[in-house]
């Protein structure tokens, strides 16, 4: 299964969504089907994606919001899946592309090729549902289950190691930043 | 144990007079007498983390959601932080308002916390970070609403050290 495969799948579903994704090839993928301004990219911080996908969850109940992270980024914080798990927001679906590798920085593997079940991890921590999926059809049922229910989910995709050749592309980091807060203030002011 | 709750309340009383709405927290000694009043305020959204720098994406998703947010943490927990402020806080230009206990400064007692006082000034000010001190309750309501102003007009990083002067009575 290919991450942007799985991107294509429910490029349509995040449009209603607030999406924050990690760095390295994800954004860059996701940007290759068309940059959105509900999406952020955190091109560096790795593993606060969740984090930030928990703050904006909790200060925007009504919003639904999608983390797109990665297995060498949720290795680096396993802590915010207790910490989502402790608050369980209701508007939160929480997707790791789990490709075993440290792919950005030259393919070393990570420890889910070793073994670590980030599903398991999970569950254990508390998440309400948890699932693996390896096929784009289940990954794009999971998903969409979830992004159209309430509750918070952490479905694990399992990926190949491929990506594309280059991951800078012509969007500023601030440009993005001020771009995706802009877009939910203009979603507060339709709302009122 | 002798945390001073009055001075605990002055803090809070202002920190919801900048408007302060999410609070990030991890406890520590000098902290919960702050920690128990948010968690007793219906209005405040409190989410105790597992480890600090998850604040900095706590206030960063926060402030994109346009909530105003504050952390509370031990100068430790600034240590732990230092990676997320750099690369997230100061690349996206993020403003947080820490709230930082200064352990290991003068009066401390605890030898296990003395190095981290050693360090904590010198790496705000490698990091740039502006920081004053909340040492008097006298000053405690300006220099947050002052601290607060500059996080938001600057968007970036400020600090606050809480010192053993202020939260320690005895």
């Amino acid at each position: 299964m290919l991450r942007i495969d799985c991107l294509r799948a429910i490029y349509s579903d995040l449009e209603k969504c607030l999406v924050v994704t990690i760095m390295g090839a994800l954004p860059a993928e996701l940007q290759s089907l068309g940059h959105r301004r509900n999406f952020f990219y955190l091109q560096h911080a790795m593993g606060l994606a969740s984090s930030t996908g928990l703050g904006l969850a909790l200060c925007l109940p009504h919003q639904k919001v999608v983390v797109l992270d990665g297995d060498g980024s949720l290795l680096m914080n396993l802590g915010t899946l207790s910490t989502l798990a402790r608050y369980k927001p209701k508007n939160l679906v929480h997707i790791v592309f789990d490709n075993e590798s440290l792919l950005s920085v030259g393919g070393f593997p990570t420890a889910t090729s070793t073994g670590t079940d980030l599903e398991g991890i999970a569950r254990a921590a508390g998440i309400p549902r948890a699932a693996t999926v390896r096929t784009v059809e289940d990954f794009a049922a999971a998903a969409r289950q979830a992004i159209s229910t309430e509750g918070l989910q952490t479905i694990v995709a399992k990926v190949e190691a491929t990506g594309p050749k280059a991951f800078v592309t012509d969007l500023g980091l601030l440009e993005n930043r001020f771009q995706f807060r802009r877009h939910i203030q203009s979603l507060a002011a339709k709302s009122r | 144990m002798p945390v001073s709750l009055e001075n605990s309340k002055l803090i809070y009383c202002a920190l919801k007079a900048c408007g302060i709405r999410l609070l990030s927290a991890l406890p520590e000694t000098w902290l919960v007498h702050l920690i128990r009043i948010a968690e007793d305020d219906p209005e405040m959204i409190l989410v105790r983390l597992a480890k600090e720098e998850e604040g900095v994406g706590l206030s960063a998703g926060a402030h994109f959601a346009g909530v105003k947010s504050a952390m509370l943490m031990q100068n430790h927990g600034y240590l732990a932080s230092i990676n997320a402020i750099v690369s997230f806080a100061h690349l996206y230009k993020v403003p947080l308002l820490m709230l930082i206990t200064y352990r290991g400064s003068f009066g401390e007692r605890d030898p296990w916390q003395t190095q981290g006082g050693n360090v904590t000034e010198p790496l705000l000010r490698a990091m740039n970070i502006p920081y004053a001190f909340l040492d008097l309750s006298a000053s405690v309501e300006k220099r947050i609403a002052e601290a607060h102003t500059l996080a938001e007009s600057s968007l970036q990083p400020v600090a606050l050290l809480l010192t053993h002067d202020l939260m320690w009575e005895e």
